[in-house]
Parts: C-alpha cells; structure tokens; sequence
C-alpha cells in the first residue's frame, strides 16, 4: 500500500513516466513535463477526466519538440487530405500512431467537447485511424490538428498517405466470394444428402428437380467466386508458365461441364457437392493466406520520411509549398528537428545535421555556408536557409528510388516451393487423364471419357493448394507474436532458403545514441573542466561523448593541440599538459578487464594519472545470438559509418567481412554481387540509406524499436526486442518447409487412392464428395498441428 | 410430398435473404473495424466522476 503511494508521487499522473526532481504540480496531481501538465489541463477544463479513470497513465510523454502544421494552410494539401469537403462539413481521415488503448478511443470520440465544431468521431483501433467530421465554416483542418496535437495525439501526415488513398480504392471481394461460395456449398450439400441415402423409385422426380437446382447453385460458383482461377490460368499459360491455378481451373472446369451434361441427359446427378466445396475450401485458403497488418506498412519510401510541405521564404515572407512543389533556387527555411528535402546550398545559419538515418554516420556534422546538404539529414539548433539545387526526386538520396531495385517487379524472387511443384504437377496429372482416356476409347467412348473427367476432377490439388497457405499463416501468426512482422506467407520460404545474413551498424546493431559513459576521475572542477576544454577540440566520437558528459562546464583556451590518430589527443592549457587517449598513449594501467563491447579513456595531466572513463557502446540485445549464426550462415557488416568501432566489432565479424563508410548505391551494389555469386542474401538494416539494400536483397528485414515509427520498405520488420530470436527464426521457417513438403505427400497420397477409382472409370459422386473435404481436412489440421508443435519446440510459443 | 417443393423453395429463400443482408453489412463497413466497437461498448457515455465521489 504504502509502495504504491510512493509510487504515484514519483510517476507522471498523464504518461506514467518517472518525474525529474523539479516538480510540475496541477490539482495535486504531479507531471512529468509541462506537456503533460498541458493536456490534463485542457482535459480537466473540458470535463474529460475520464480518460484518466479507463486505464492507469493513459497518455504518451509529451516531451518533445513542439510541429509547426502551417503548411495545412494551403489549399491544394489540404485538399490532398481531406475525404469528403463542402461548405457545411468536411470529412478527414488521419493516422494517430499513439493510439494504444480504450482510454484514447474514448478521449478521441469525445472531440467535440473539446471543439463542439468537431462533429463527429470514429476510431479504428487497430488502424491506428481516427475518421472526423467537422464544421468546415467554424474549423479548419489546421485548427483541428493543432487540437488533436495538444491533447497529445499527434496526426503523422505524410506525402505517401495523400498517395496511398488513391491506391487503397481497389477492393478485391473475396469475402463476397467467400459468402457465395459457402452459401451455394451448404445449400447443394442439403441437396445432395437425399441422392447418397438413395431415393426410392417413386421420388424420381425429386432427384431431377435436386439435381437442376444443384446446377443453378453451381452457376454462381463458376461463374462468380471461381472467376479469380480462370483468370489467373489464363495469364500464365499466356505467359507459358504452369502454376498451381491451372490444374485447380481445369478442375472445376470439369466438374461442371460434367455435372452439367449428366444433369441434362438424366444420367447421373453429377459433382454439384465437390464443385462448391472445392472453391469455398480454396477461397478460405487464400483468405488466411492473406494476413494484413494494418497498422504497419512494409511499402514505404523516402516520401513517409520527408516532410508534407516546406517552408519557402519568397519576397521576405515564408509560405509552405507542398514538397512536390519545390524548384531549384527557392530559398527554404528549415527549423530544428526538421528534415532537408533536397539537396540545397547552406545561406544562412549554424547547420548541424544530423545523417544518421540517411548514411549511418551517428555524430551531427557542421556545415559552412556555401556548402551542399544533401536531402535527408535533420537539422539539429537553430534555424538554417538553404537554397534548393536540385529537385526532390534528383536528390543525392532520393535518386536511389529510380534505382531498377525499385521498379522490377518481385518474379525474380526465390520461386516458391508450390510453384516448383505444380509445374510437374500439372503435367503427370494430364498424362494420366489422357492415358487413361486412351486406354478406354477402343473399348468404348464413354467410359474414356468419363475416366478421363474423373482423373482431372480427383487429382484436382485443392490439398496440395491449401498446404502452403494454412502451414505459412500459421507460421506468419506465430513470428508475429514474437514481433517478428512478415509481409506475406511467401516470405516464410525466402527466409528459410538464406544462406547469407547482412547487417547494417547503426540503429540495427547499435542503438542510436545508446552509449552510456562512466567516469573514473578523480579531480577537481578546473581540471575537468580543463578535459572538456581539450576534448572540445577533436571530433572524434569519443571525445563527443566525453564533451556531452561533462557539458556543464565551458570551453578554456588551449593551446599547442595535437591529435595522433587512433591513440589519443594532447594540449596546453594554462601550462599544463593534459593527455587524453588510450592507456598506452596515456602511460596508464589497464584498469579494467578488457572487453570488446568497453572503450576506456585514459587522462593525465603533466604526468599525473588523473583517472580514466570508460565508454560502453551497447549493442542491441541479441548479437551474441547473431554471432552464433555465423556457424551456418556468412555474416557481412555494412556501415554507412566510418570505421571508429572496428575493433569492438570485430569478436563478431571477422575483419575481412565488415565494411564502412558505404554510400546507399555501394550498399545496393554489395548485395547485387552477393546474389550474383549466387547466394541468397537477407538484409537487416533501419535506415533510408539501407532501403536500396533492403529491396535488392531476397529478403529485406527493417528493424525498428518502435513499429509504428518509419521503417524503410521491406519485406518484414522486426521489433529490436526480438533481434536475439533471429537464429530461432530461421530455424522455425525450416521447419515450417518441411511441414509444406509433408503436407504435399499427404495430399497427394490422397491424390494416388481417388486415381485408383478415377482411371477405372467408375468414379461415384460419393466418393468425390467424401474425398474432397476429407483430404482438405486432414491438410489443414495437420498443417496448423504440426507448425504450431514445431514452433513449441523452437520455444516460440 | 409435393409440399417439398414449397419448403425447399422456403429455405432458399431464406437463405438468399441472409446472403443479402451479409452483402448489405459488407458493403456499409460492417466488417471494416472488427476491434474497436468491443472496447467501445466498454466504454460508458458518461462514466462516474471519480472527483465527485
């Protein structure tokens, strides 16, 4: 009781973060920053308190840099992100990716207590969406973002949503197929049931009139849910490719033509019941082969990554032009924290730019006037005029996009294990109907005939159709609940078939930022404050960290400053002889055992020891795992950085594998010929200067700390929690294959027992009707069994 | 027997009027959010104030 009480003083009653010493207090209720404080004022003002009541420390910390949302001004973006407008009301729909539990579904529903111009609002949870309509005469769009913004729900608008709802119009119904098909396949198994029980002479009629409307039934089966088949057989014989749509279009091709003519000509009542179970167990298939995470994207670009609009200073005044907007020789203004669009020239201003996302390069770099900054570095400090020099889409990074990398499409991917397999397939299947049809055309035509429509409809590989999809989505569910995000189930295989892992250096194996430092020094303020003075000088990472560490202090003059690369840095200040370095350099004792993952930072000072630091970079959790993977799998490093950590990466990589100071386009090349050697490469990598890589290699992993936050388009994402789970991973997907390749003999030993009924030519509908769902039976419980027991075994459950 | 006829007549029917109303929840979003409206039915219009308790 008493630790509780604690705990709520010491905790920020909005985000629940822990509050710093400095105490910001409102209603007896203690924040962690002013943001916070700030939107329990606007919500205790406006009667919403009860958000705070739904869940404990419901909100997300506010402390961060203010966003300017002038640009949604402009007509022509607001235009882009609005749904429905007119002079009475306005419709928009925005991507709130702090959404995360019932107390912002409730807060966000409530709006209009806040704005009563905000009519209405919809939440989509797992969309992360939230749908407004307001009053367009009493709000504008920039006064309701501003609105959602202080209340802590910050809308990310970027240029790929504005182009994503165009593309996001095409719907395919599969569920209405779905519906369809399952409505016809319920109604004909009623219909059928009457027929496999036997009906007595003398309710002839009832059989013809069951067996007419098992037909009509039919109609909508073919002719609507089955159209996705035809049409798909149709490309690829085009294309002269077999794929497994084939065979499964030509069997029900066949089943209804048969059906049809033994419904016309009373002879039998035909495969009505197999029809329509085919296609509603094949729809279901593709259905659960179909996995969407809504609230991730793998498709983005560098678009999500840039901002909406740019302020453009024009005659004096600044105005936000839409990014597509921007020429060369504007002159635009760029604030702190945010992004260069283009590659511009530096006219005004103390430009520190910080490319860690563009070029893995981790210390902010100083620009003079005069001097180009390419697209994609984020301004860190006070404002900055540049001049544009190139448009948006020729930039130095964005210029990789036009890259081939990014408009082939996937076919030359790793051919799936189906597909492979379908191709024979398809082939013995049309051997056998047509030796078997030939075997019984002299003796007589009929029974050729029907043994040849029987070998096409029993072979027809709805179980060898189905394994793939049920085995993969089981697989993608159980990756996805070790936050290991796949694209689709196609990815499943690619990952098992890598033999060569990729890594990019900074944010994949090391966190941004993440290095802690820890001070040994025994001394007085004047002389430390004489070691920051020193380190001021260099720009040696090192020396940056020691300067951030002991930034309360200010600069003294030094004089007679010396550097010896790779060892250390010496100066004068005030006569003393200050030595800052590594312990040789220093004359100094190792004090610590030494570690890969630990720099130390001797200092001496006219001879005297004065004590060391020692600076640990931290590498992500989970690289000894990775480095465990070199055993099976080739390990590169491929860093956009410079090489100061080579040697603390090297208990990982051997020396002749790791690779810095790589542009974009030379990481893309890497890959390129890898894949050329013929290996399969995975790449995992986080930032825009990967992307290139990520799309050229088999198998592109983002890896990100916060799903919801940009990652580069990919083919999977992983949460940097998981990176220790990689070698699991990998072993999983291996498993997950080979319950593909078992699940394929099981069907198609089912296959080889209805071929035994089919080539004699005496195929009942009962048979058809039993084998069929019995088979897709077996295929799904064995699939959904035998992936989630592999994946017991590999721990992943 | 003939009543059969008439019953299965019925039974189609009935069954077409479901498929109809399947499309019809389809095509008003019906089944767009499948998540939000469980937590939303949680939620009271005007829960008690904890302050004036």
């Amino acid at each position: 009781m008493k630790q509780a009480a604690i705990d709520k003083q010491t905790t920020c009653y909005h985000c629940g973060n822990d509050c710093a010493d400095e105490r910001i207090e409102l209603d007896e209720k203690v924040f962690c920053c002013n943001g916070c404080r700030e939107v329990y004022s606007i919500l205790s003002q406006s009667g919403l308190c009860n958000y705070y009541s739904y869940n404990p420390h419901p909100g997300v910390s506010q402390e961060k840099a203010s966003k300017r949302f002038d640009y949604l001004k402009e007509p022509s973006i607001v235009r882009d992100l609005v749904d429905y407008s007119d002079e009475k009301f306005t419709i928009v729909t925005f991507y709130i990716p702090d959404i995360h539990c019932s107390s912002c579904i409730w807060l966000l529903e409530h709006l209009n207590r806040i704005n009563p111009a905000i009519h209405q609002c919809r939440v989509d949870f797992l969309r992360k969406q939230i749908n407004i309509r307001f009053d367009t005469a009493q709000i504008t769009l920039q006064e309701l973002v501003e609105v959602l913004d202080r209340i802590g729900y910050e809308p990310l608008i970027s240029l790929q949503d504005v182009l994503k709802k165009q593309a996001s119009v095409k719907k395919d119904n599969l569920v209405k197929k779905i519906a369809v098909a399952g409505f016809c396949f319920g109604n004909v198994m009623l219909l059928s049931f009457p027929e496999y029980l036997g009906i007595s002479a003398y309710e002839q009629s009832f059989r013809h009139f069951f067996s007419w409307l098992n037909l009509v039934f039919c109609l909508p089966v073919v002719l609507y849910s089955s159209t996705g088949y035809f049409k798909s057989a149709w490309v690829n014989l085009k294309n002269k490719v077999l794929n497994i749509d084939f065979p499964l279009a030509l069997g029900i091709a066949v089943l209804f033509v048969r059906t049809a003519a033994e419904v016309f000509t009373h002879t039998g009542s035909g495969f009505a019941d197999t029809l329509c179970g085919l296609v509603f167990f094949l729809l279901v298939g593709k259905f659960v082969q179909r996995k969407t995470y809504y609230h991730l994207s793998f498709e983005r670009d560098y678009r999500s990554f840039f901002p909406v609009a740019v302020q453009v200073i024009e005659d004096e005044k600044e105005r936000p032009v839409p990014l597509s907007g921007i020429q060369v020789g504007q002159r635009i203004l760029i604030r702190n924290n945010e992004i260069i669009p283009a590659d511009a020239i530096l006219l005004k201003g103390d430009a520190r730019v910080d490319f860690s996302f563009v070029t893995g390069e981790s210390v902010p770099v100083n620009k003079v006037l005069g001097e180009v900054v390419y697209a994609g570095g984020r301004q860190t400090g006070e404002a900055i005029e540049l001049e544009v020099v190139k448009p948006v889409s020729q930039s130095y990074l964005t210029r990789l996009w036009n890259n081939e990398a990014f408009t082939r499409t996937q076919d030359d991917r790793i051919q799936t294990f189906s597909e492979k397999v379908s191709k024979y397939f398809t082939i013995v299947l049309l051997i056998i109907a047509f030796s078997s049809f030939l075997f019984w055309l002299p003796f007589d035509l009929h029974t050729a005939i029907s043994a040849f429509t029987a070998v096409l409809i029993i072979a027809c590989p709805c179980a060898l159709a189905l394994s793939t999809p049920f085995t993969m989505s089981s697989a993608l569910s159980i990756f996805d609940r070790n936050f290991f995000y796949l694209k689709n189930t196609a990815v499943v295989e690619q990952l098992a078939h890598i033999d060569t892992i990729v890594l990019d250096k900074t944010g994949t194996i090391t966190i941004n930022g993440d290095t802690s430092i820890f001070a040994h020094i025994t001394g007085t303020d004047t002389e430390k404050q004489m070691i920051y003075s020193v380190c001021a000088n260099s720009t040696h990472p090192l020396s940056r960290l020691i300067c951030q560490y002991l930034n309360t202090y200010s600069k003294l003059n030094t004089t007679s400053y010396y550097e010896v690369p790779g060892r250390g840095i010496t100066a004068d200040i005030d006569g003393h002889f200050i030595r800052v370095g590594s312990a040789k350099f220093v004359d100094a004792m190792q004090s610590e055992a030494p570690s890969p993952q630990k720099t130390e930072v001797h200092v001496s000072m006219d001879e005297k020891y004065l004590g060391y630091f020692t600076i640990e970079q931290r590498y992500r959790e989970g690289m000894a795992a990775v480095k465990s993977l070199s055993s099976t799998y080739r390990l590169y490093l491929l860093s956009g950085d410079h090489g100061h950590e080579r040697d603390s990466l090297s208990s990982m990589f051997s020396p002749e594998d790791m690779f810095f100071e790589r542009t974009p386009q030379e990481k893309l090349d890497f890959i390129k010929q890898l894949q050329e050697k013929s290996h399969k490469v995975a790449m995992i990598g986080d930032g825009l200067n990967d992307a290139g890589a990520l799309k050229q290699s088999d198998l592109g992993i983002a890896i990100t700390d916060n799903v919801n936050n940009f990652s580069p388009g990919s083919d999977a994402i992983l949460d940097g929690r998981s990176l220790k789970k990689l070698p699991v991973f990998l072993k999983f997907s291996k498993d997950a294959l080979r319950v593909v390749y078992i699940s394929f003999c099981i069907s198609l030993t089912y296959n080889v027992v209805g071929l035994s009924y089919a080539v004699s030519g005496k195929l009942s509908p009962l048979i058809a009707a039993i084998l069929m769902p019995l088979s897709t039976f077996t295929i799904i419980s064995f699939t959904s069994l035998a992936t989630h027991l592999a994946a017991k075994r590999r721990k992943l459950l | 027997m003939s009543i059969i006829y008439f019953l299965i007549g019925c039974s189609v029917l009935l069954a077409l009027i479901f498929l109809g109303a399947f499309f019809w929840a389809q095509r008003n979003g019906q089944n767009d959010d499948l998540y939000t409206p469980s937590v939303r039915i949680l939620l009271d219009d005007e829960p008690e104030d904890e302050q004036k308790k």
